[in-house]
């Protein structure tokens, strides 16, 4: 069951519920009673993109489900950076579109991936068909930063050959459900695949970061680290699956997730999942959910800080760990630009 | 001056300070000495401001203000400084930036400017070479893995630059080999100063050596039950707490 069949047949009842395992902490059936009206055509945002201060050689924008390209390929050579920019002006009524991203062998791109919003309670579905050839690179900063009552359901797959490298980092502030699924098929034989995630969460804002990824063969590398605050009745969902098939021996993969509840009204659910079938693996999980340090805030406070500031700083730390691998310059610093500023709301 | 007056301070149910009155005339410096448990830290958390230490009964006035009915940044742009008795470690946080935010922020309080970069990087060289810290050290985020003995020259050097007016040193003596007790020690006498009160809590007498006290009080179950010159800390060491733990009883 998924959203595209439920909006074909115009069925609300296909919708994934709670009842399904992999939206166990995302009742979209819950949020979408009736399968909404198509969304009209909207005219280009006039505003900067976010994240402007990326400069990117290329452009596709997405508007309302109308996309300007199929899709994109990245030609072997020279880094490129691709913009991709979904944007949503809508009321009440559902849009939905689909991309491919073909990386060409030897390839190097960055993708500055950004879903904005104007209008309110639509519903948005997006998803991306991503292709590396062995050896290509590919950065991948996702934004997700929609308003309060959108609900958007994002999801990618993604496929790598040998030697080829992912990267990819999603930074999301919730909606009133909000989705962003990767799944991704590791080849090994030197690949590696790092999957990052940050989610700021307030108010009654839900985000839902949940990864799927396969190593089918061995000598493959995956790094996965996702960080969250949550305040107010927000509520934070990750589920991380790595999957290492039979044969995927040497297989080398990490996975971490650690949140902070910022006040008692606030929920974290969080599923991590190692299931390995090889030998010779070394894998590991870490999950922790916990507060701000009272004793901590204290000590900063004692020393002239306003508790919104002290809270600010530890919350900074707290998610710079995964700002910092962000390794595109541009887009690192612009990322931590933007979570300040988002900071300032949580503190 | 600090000036504290029949202070009753309890966490939860249990009353830990039960009148407690002691004076720190500005230029002074006042030793508190006294047994485990007897409420030291207590007492310096309720000047700072802790939460969950309620003050049930009493005052605490800096310069005729009272300091109780300020939150704890208030109380440090006021010019309360407390040197924990054991700092606390702050992850993802440069000890630079840690102090450059606070510096900032107490200068805002007091609706000063904020310090240029430049300058602000200069008196942390200063105060860094002054207590021999090695300044790559105030590169890495305050406290995390740094020795206990590291960790209180840390709280001396941001003593010296946030330029308290009321310093309160929590046993800031435990932990630092003899070098350090010395250099420490001189970090603390440079800051004496006529418009400076000082309330340096200890258990050894080797730290009085180095910080000669005006006063010296001990502090028992709760409260202040002798109080003289410097000889009493000499006393103490000779004879221990007995006598006032009877006494307070
Ligand atoms: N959070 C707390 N809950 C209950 N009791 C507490 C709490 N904190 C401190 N106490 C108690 O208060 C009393 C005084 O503690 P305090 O830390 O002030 O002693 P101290 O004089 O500083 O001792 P030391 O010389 O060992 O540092 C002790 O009996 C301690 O167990
Ligand atoms: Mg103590």
């Amino acid at each position: 069951m998924s959203l595209m069949q439920a909006i074909k047949a115009r069925d609300a009842s296909l919708l994934p519920s709670r009842r399904d395992e992999a939206w166990r902490y995302s009742d979209l059936r819950a949020a979408i009673r009736e399968i909404p009206g198509a969304s009209p055509e909207a005219s280009r945002p006039t505003g900067p993109p976010p994240l402007v201060d990326v400069e990117a050689d290329h452009e596709i924008l997405v508007l309302n489900g109308r996309a300007e390209a199929k899709g994109f390929l990245a030609v072997a050579g020279a880094p490129i950076t691709l913009r991709l920019r979904i944007v949503s002006d809508a009321e009440h009524t559902l849009h939905q579109s689909a991309l491919t991203l073909d990386l060409e062998p030897g390839a190097d791109l960055t993708l500055i991936e950004t879903y904005e919003g104007q209008g309110s309670a639509y519903v948005s579905g997006f998803s991306l068909a991503i292709s590396l050839g062995a050896g290509a690179r590919l950065e991948r900063i996702v934004l997700v930063d929609e308003p309060a009552d959108a609900i958007s359901i994002s999801r990618s797959e993604i496929e790598l050959q040998p030697g080829a490298r992912l990267a990819q980092t999603v930074v999301c502030s919730g909606a009133r459900l909000q989705r962003h699924e990767t799944e991704v098929r590791h080849p090994g034989g030197g690949a590696d695949v790092r999957l990052d995630g940050l989610y700021l969460l307030d108010g009654k804002r839900h985000a839902d970061l949940t990864t799927v990824l396969a190593h089918t063969a061995p000598d493959g590398t995956t790094r996965q680290l996702t960080k969250g605050l949550a305040k107010d009745q927000a509520r934070g969902v990750f589920q991380g699956r790595i999957l290492v098939e039979e044969g995927a021996d040497r297989t080398d993969a990490r996975m971490g997730h650690h949140a902070l509840l910022l006040n008692d009204g606030a929920e974290i659910d969080a599923k991590p999942e190692l299931e390995i079938y090889a030998d010779e693996v070394s894998c590991a999980h870490g999950n922790t959910v916990g507060s701000l340090d009272d004793a901590a805030l204290f000590y900063m406070r004692s020393r002239g800080l306003p508790e919104a500031e002290a809270r600010a700083l530890l919350m900074q730390a707290f998610v710079g760990e995964v700002v910092d691998r962000i390794e595109h310059d541009g887009a690192r610093a612009a990322v931590q630009a933007w979570v300040a500023r988002r900071l300032e709301a949580l503190a | 001056m600090l000036s504290i007056e029949n202070l009753h301070v309890s966490i939860g149910d249990k009353e830990i300070i039960k009148g407690l009155s002691l004076q720190v005339p500005a230029g002074e410096v006042h030793a508190v000495m006294g047994p485990n448990g007897a409420g030291k830290s207590t007492l310096s958390y309720t000047l700072a401001g802790r939460a969950g230490y309620e003050v049930t009964e009493g005052m605490a006035t800096l310069d005729g203000e009272d300091l109780l009915a300020l939150e704890p940044n208030e109380r440090a742009a006021k010019g309360v400084f407390l040197s924990f008795q054991y700092p606390l470690e702050i992850p993802g946080v440069p000890t630079l930036t840690f102090i450059r935010a606070a510096l900032n922020a107490q200068r805002k309080a007091r609706g000063e400017g904020e310090v240029s970069a430049p300058a602000f990087l200069k008196l942390a060289r200063e105060a860094a070479g002054k207590l021999k810290i090695d300044f790559d050290m105030l590169k890495r985020p305050l406290n995390v893995g740094f020795s206990g003995g590291e960790k209180k020259r840390m709280e001396i050097l941001q003593m010296a630059m946030l330029s308290p007016r009321l310093l309160i040193l929590d046993e800031t003596d435990s932990g630092l080999d003899i070098d350090a007790l010395r250099i420490v020690s001189e970090g603390v006498n440079a800051m004496r100063s006529p418009d400076r009160s000082m309330l340096v809590i200890t258990h050894y007498q080797r730290l009085l050596d180095y910080i000669k006290p005006d006063r010296v009080h001990v502090l028992a179950s709760g409260r202040i039950v002798a109080s003289g010159g410097p000889e009493l800390a000499l006393e103490l060491e000779a004879k221990g707490y007995d006598q006032y733990a009877k006494a307070a009883a």
